[in-house]
């Protein structure tokens, strides 16, 4: 067996079912990267044209981040997939631990001190 | 044992994975990733909460430009593409598409580090912000500081599997290096998603 590990092979072992399946998440991937871009245009056009009102615009660009972070994990990461499970547990864990740190730093810096 | 993987048919589907020291790179590399999420979070509130301290010096909507920042996001952004791209390639046993796509991948994020490189050069010696010069400009530079060294990290990460596993192939022993090395830059893209919205976004965006 440990023979094998350092090994090049010269055929994959997927079958034709495989192959597609493969194709077809690679077409997914490039799907979610051009919306990912237009999601980053919405969001620079947002702010640099000041197209959306003035009040709105910090929500709704936090808002696209949210949807492109969750793209990005989702898809090219693969937390989407099955076999993920622990993943998913690990970075839950990290965001519920993130999200009061944030909200806490925020709060004594900015708004007490200033 | 998980550890006995059928290759007699070649490369196995999912080759990070297929042996139990490539399943356990997975997992604890996710752990990782948990944690620095929680690193980078504290950095980030940092400078939410010290960026209206601009102790008399230059301020936020005075330096950024958003073309710049647009370009470095659009250079990050492909270059997280062509590295989900190279995964597929090693999945289905193609070494030299592989190793194509780490390199523009590679260039990419030199392409970005140049950017930034020249964006801070400008801000210290042409804008007055030094990194003791406010609040506002520490917190600036250790957030997206911080994010650049990931960058620089992850480049040298990819060049030394590159130049290491240059004439092997794809074995069942690079296979989830690579793997690892690609979610690494994946995640710094997904930092990267942050800074632009709530560091350079936010600021023009008069909040």
């Amino acid at each position: 067996m440990s023979d094998d590990l350092s090994k090049p092979f010269s055929q994959s072992a997927l079958s034709h079912e495989e192959i597609l399946k493969i194709n077809r998440e690679r077409r997914i991937q490039i799907t979610a990267f051009a919306f990912m871009i237009f999601l980053t245009l919405l969001a620079f056009l947002a702010v640099g044209m000041e197209m959306v009102e003035p009040g709105f615009t910090i929500p709704f660009i936090l808002l696209l981040a949210v949807v492109q972070f969750v793209l990005q994990l989702f898809y090219f990461m693969h937390l989407k997939d099955k076999d993920h499970q622990w993943p998913n547990a690990f970075m839950m864990t990290g965001i519920v631990v993130a999200t009061p740190a944030v909200i806490a730093l925020v709060l004594l810096l900015g708004v007490t001190k200033y | 044992m998980s550890d006995s993987v059928d290759v007699s048919k070649g490369l196995p589907p999912n080759p990070e994975k297929a042996t139990l020291e490539g399943k356990n790179k997975f997992l604890g590399f996710w752990v990782f990733l948990g944690g620095e999420t929680i690193m980078f979070a504290t950095f980030f509130g940092t400078f939410l909460g010290l960026r209206e301290g601009t102790a008399g010096g230059p301020s936020a909507e005075e330096l950024f430009s958003l073309p710049l920042v647009f370009l470095m996001t659009m250079l990050l952004l492909t270059s997280s593409l062509t590295s989900v791209l190279a995964m597929f390639s090693m999945k289905k046993n193609n070494f030299r598409n592989m190793i194509i796509l780490t390199v523009i991948t590679v260039l990419l994020g030199f392409g970005f580090l140049a950017c930034e490189i020249y964006e801070f050069y400008e801000y210290v010696h042409h804008g007055g912000l030094g990194f003791t010069t406010s609040a506002f400009g520490s917190s600036f530079y250790s957030l997206v500081g911080l994010h650049g060294a990931h960058v620089t990290f992850g480049l040298f990460w990819f060049i030394t599997l590159m130049i290491r596993y240059s004439r092997t192939g794809i074995t069942l022993t690079n296979a989830p290096k690579f793997y690892v090395a690609s979610l690494y830059w994946h995640f710094i893209d997904v930092v990267w998603v942050f800074i632009f919205t709530v560091v350079y976004l936010m600021s023009i965006g008069g909040a």
